[in-house]
């Protein structure tokens, strides 16, 4: 049990950063869909099956795919010669380090690592029957509103990223003579212009 | 058994990863990669509270973490509607040549 979490958080934790340093942003994508599959495991393994293929539907199926077609609308996978981080690079890393170590502190010194949380015994996750009541009885108005909110983001998506349509410019202004158009006209007092 | 810290501070790493990442890539999609790295990490936070809690029955880590996917999906769709509607403007998805609005 110990071996498998040290197995999974590794491959979760390299793939993560593979994914926020490599170059290639195809790479990149495939690297992020590693690490969520490295995350429904985790789910797995704490038991919370219907979570964990929420994740891989959700996560795997649609957000890496979005990302994909993301990196191919706007050329990003194209490879490139300037840097890929900021100049002030370091200044991000040092809050990352900084986030981590407060973090990391408060758990090592809070009273859950210390003594309270025995092993439980092994408790099965909920059954999906058990999720749907809960879905349909307790939590229905913050389903509805998760309804509401998905169907806006969907078409605000859609009204964003949708081609706007070109400005209709003016036509362009030809000499006109008696309100028919004489091409030859300009040409020839450009020449007259030229060599007078 | 693993203890719940374990958990815990490997989802403090994943966050911070997120984080380095969204703090310090140029490019706009790779930062909202980072922030779905960090929306993952407390994720897991809650379902591994959920199962150390006590109660038996407890359903609302499960639930939240439901709601947070959903969630974190919407967020994806509209940022990266923004980011392809960006490039359209601008021709790049580099965040230091899009600074119209800097001061």
């Amino acid at each position: 049990m110990q071996f498998a979490f040290a197995i999974i958080a590794a491959l979760t934790l390299v793939s993560g950063i593979a994914a926020m340093s490599l170059r290639n942003l195809v790479h990149c994508a495939l690297c992020l869909a590693v690490t969520f599959a490295g995350l429904a495991a985790m789910y797995l393994q704490l038991h919370a099956q219907f979570i964990s293929f929420a994740q891989v539907l959700v996560y795997i199926g649609a957000v890496a795919i979005l990302v994909v077609f993301a990196i191919l609308l706007t050329r990003s996978g194209e490879p490139v010669t300037h840097p890929v981080v900021h100049s002030s690079w370091i200044v991000g890393v040092i809050i990352a380090l900084l986030v981590f170590g407060v973090l990391t502190k408060v758990i090592l010194s809070s009273s859950i690592s210390s003594a309270a949380l025995h092993p439980l015994p092994p408790k099965d996750g909920p059954s999906v029957r058990e999720i749907g009541n809960s879905l349909m009885i307790d939590y229905v108005l913050p389903l509805q509103v998760i309804g509401l909110l998905l169907t806006a983001a969907t078409i605000g998506a859609v009204i964003i990223a949708m081609h706007e349509p070109k400005i209709s410019q003016p036509p362009a202004s030809t000499p006109r003579v008696n309100g028919a158009e004489v091409p030859h006209a300009s040409g020839h007092s450009a020449e007259l212009t030229h060599h007078p | 058994m693993i203890p719940l810290q374990n958990y815990l501070i490997f989802s403090a790493m994943l966050f911070s990863v997120g984080l380095a990442g969204a703090l310090t890539r140029r490019n706009a999609i790779l930062v909202l990669v980072g922030i779905e790295l960090m929306l993952n990490a407390a994720n897991l936070n809650f379902v591994a509270f959920w199962r150390f809690s006590s109660d038996p029955n407890a359903m609302a880590g499960l639930m939240f973490v439901l709601f947070s996917i959903a969630i974190a999906a919407a967020e994806a769709a509209v940022g990266l509607a923004l980011i392809i509607a960006i490039y359209r403007h601008y021709k790049t998805t580099n965040l230091e040549k899009v600074n119209s609005l800097k001061g």
